[in-house]
């Protein structure tokens, strides 16, 4: 393994970083995950509570809150993702690289 | 009883699988002047950028990537061009017309591999590789055989989709524009083959973005229209589209799409991961700086897609609202001796019929041309990442060892450009009057069952083996193959079988984790030398993932 490398890798900022976005990566890909499969496995087994109506006398039923709350939620949470890693993990990340660039000139 | 079942379910499949749009049969319509102008203008506008870019594209990096230039929200853009398929807005907007609520089920399956995407690849993906995904495939293993599987891979989703758009091209331009079948192979053919073999990815990327552009401002205006009909009110638009439809209130809630959840799941997951394998996709990636513009691109790309996919629900309701009691747009043909009343030129033409009905005749020919345009984009990009898959893999890595010079891999992806093209044009006459409905969602099976897995493995598993992903890769795709064919939609839709072997239309539920094993296992046990090194790679690679150090960056010009 070369020296670079092992600098990063021994780097606490970088450690501390890279196990905040993989927790924060693997917990959204899980939910935007489970929250699809709920979606259709709940429809499959009981489709007839999305054609509950939303109030008494109106034709806009559950099921279409639901479903464009399913598309409304894919844009947030990829909007969030991208807010933190292209903010705060992406400026860690630049300093990690000052660092281990510096120390690798000495 | 048994057999109009499976058929029913056939049915569903093949409009599930986006095909409708682009398959079965059409009836072509009398000749609509405006919409063939409209649609010239768009090729002498696309053409003029090739002409300008054809100017830039001198690199090979130029040509796969437009020397990794562009910007993260134009190349959200370019992706959400490339993804928005001529069948994505017809179909869907054909489904919501005829089924309601199921038209939204379905858009969801194509939205949420996207959030996947971000999460797990984009970042990844950008920090490793520099023109197709098998250079991240094959970061740490043994070029020869990881690129072979990858070439395979990309090869063959890139042939598949490229029939299914092609034909449904030879479909549409009898629908949209009254013209032969052959004329739409050979438009479609030869535009790509110039985008591609003169503008690279540059044309190709602007191809996409002025499509996407159109068909985003088409839709918005037609979904405007029709809620300014209803009011600005969701209520009474959905109030007056129950009181035509056959349906009634019951087009508000699930239908017939998920009468078997194992079904649905099983296209849902091929949906949400194969977009996470397509090569054309991942390609995509290259084409910005770095991993924060990667990261960027998916967000927009995600957002306009999303907004994309609420405006044909929209454009589904209101073609119900004001289409289904204006007899102009019905014709009453004889099929199979019954007499039946449809739509003109079938229920795919809902919202090509309701962009007449908002806004006239030159409206009308405008939504078609941008229909048809549509393809052009989506074909470019396969047509590149095909190309690329030849030249950078197979050429390049595999025979070259990595000595070719730039000047000859250049010279092989263009001659691919072309043999791609005359492929294309001789693939898609061949298969005109054969049912291709199940095509796009065997590419988007291949891609999650053996794309995908084998480029997750690479970058978050440390013990993949060369063997491993090479025998876990082509047994994903084997499978996913092999199950397609046994399965409703070729077993029973195109052999005509009685009874399909395998139950399911889609078979990524079982086939992808079936990769995942296979290559676990033949990892695990894997004891070579070569083993030793691609594992002792993995930190190295781990870093560069992480940081983009030593990434390829932005070409100078």
């Amino acid at each position: 393994m070369d020296k670079l490398t092992q600098r990063v890798l021994d780097n606490p900022e970088f450690q501390k970083m890279a196990h905040q976005k993989s927790v924060l990566g693997w917990s959204f890909s899980i939910l935007i995950f489970s929250i699809y499969v709920v979606y259709i496995l709940y429809i499959g087994l009981s489709p007839e509570s999305f054609g509950v109506p939303v109030g008494t006398g109106s034709i806009t039923t559950w099921g279409i809150y639901i479903g464009l709350f399913v598309i409304l939620f894919a844009i947030a949470i990829t909007g969030i993702y991208v807010h933190k890693a292209n903010g705060v993990f992406e400026e860690t990340t630049q300093r990690v690289i000052r660092v281990v660039q510096e120390q690798n000139h000495e | 009883m048994n057999k109009y079942l499976l058929a029913l379910l056939a049915g569903l499949f093949s409009t599930s699988a986006w095909a409708d749009a682009l398959t079965g049969e059409v009836e072509k319509q009398p000749l609509n002047i405006p919409a063939i102008i409209m649609f010239f203008l768009f090729v002498a506008a696309t053409l003029y950028i090739t002409y300008w870019a054809a100017r830039k594209n001198t690199t090979t990096s130029d040509f796969y990537t437009a020397g990794g230039g562009i910007s993260g929200f134009k190349n959200g853009l370019a992706i959400a061009g490339d993804y928005m398929s001529a069948a994505s807005f017809l179909g869907i907007s054909a489904m919501v017309y005829t089924t309601g609520y199921d038209g939204l089920i379905y858009s969801t399956g194509f939205l949420v591999g996207w959030p996947i995407v971000l999460f797990l690849i984009a970042e990844r993906l950008r920090n490793l590789g520099k023109f197709t995904f098998a250079d991240v495939a094959a970061y740490r293993l043994k070029q020869t055989p990881v690129r072979l599987f990858a070439a395979s891979g990309t090869l063959l989703v890139v042939m598949i989709y490229l029939i299914a758009q092609v034909v449904g091209a030879g479909k549409l331009i009898q629908l949209l524009f009254g013209m032969n079948y052959i004329w739409a192979v050979l438009i479609v053919g030869v535009l790509m083959v110039l985008y591609v073999l003169f503008g690279g990815m540059l044309a190709t990327t602007w191809v996409q973005i002025i499509k996407a552009v159109l068909l985003l401002s088409g839709a918005t205006f037609m979904a405007f229209m029709v809620l300014k009909i209803a009011d600005f009110s969701p209520e009474i638009m959905f109030k007056k589209a129950t009181e035509v439809h056959e349906k009634g209130t019951s087009i508000m809630s699930p239908g017939g799409l998920v009468k078997n959840p194992i079904d649905a799941l099983s296209l849902g997951v091929a949906l949400m991961f194969g977009t996470a394998g397509l090569p054309h996709i991942l390609m995509r990636f290259f084409t910005v700086k770095d991993a924060k513009q990667a990261r960027k691109s998916v967000f927009v790309a995600t957002g306009f897609i999303g907004y994309f996919y609420i405006l044909t629900f929209i454009i589904g309701f209101g073609a119900i609202m004001l289409l289904t009691k204006d007899p102009q747009f019905f014709e009453t043909t004889i099929k199979d001796g019954v007499e039946i009343t449809q739509i003109i030129g079938g229920n795919n033409m809902a919202a090509v019929h309701l962009s007449n009905a908002v806004g006239g005749n030159i409206f009308l020919g405008f939504i078609s041309a941008v229909a048809f345009a549509t393809i052009l984009a989506v074909v470019a990009g396969l047509t590149l990442s095909g190309a690329s898959a030849v030249s950078h893999d197979l050429y390049a890595s595999v025979i070259m060892k990595g000595k070719a010079r730039p000047h000859d891999e250049m010279r092989i992806s263009r001659l691919t450009t072309l043999v791609l093209g005359v492929l294309a044009i001789i693939l898609g006459i061949a298969f005109e009057n054969q049912n291709v409905a199940f095509m796009v969602g065997l590419a988007f099976a291949l891609a999650a069952s053996a794309n995908f897995p084998i480029l997750f493995l690479s970058m978050f598993w440390k013990n993949l083996t060369t063997r491993g992903a090479v025998v876990g890769g082509f047994s994903g795709l084997i499978a996913a193959t092999t199950l397609i064919v046994l399965g409703p939609t070729v077993w029973v839709s195109v052999l005509h079988n009685d009874a399909p072997i395998f139950p399911y239309g889609n078979p990524a539920l079982f086939t992808i984790p079936l990769t995942f094993i296979v290559a676990w296992l033949v990892s695990v046990t894997d004891t070579s030398e070569r083993a030793k090194l691609d594992k002792a790679g993995f930190q190295a690679q781990y870093v560069r993932s992480m940081t983009g150090i030593g990434a390829s960056g932005a070409a100078q010009h």
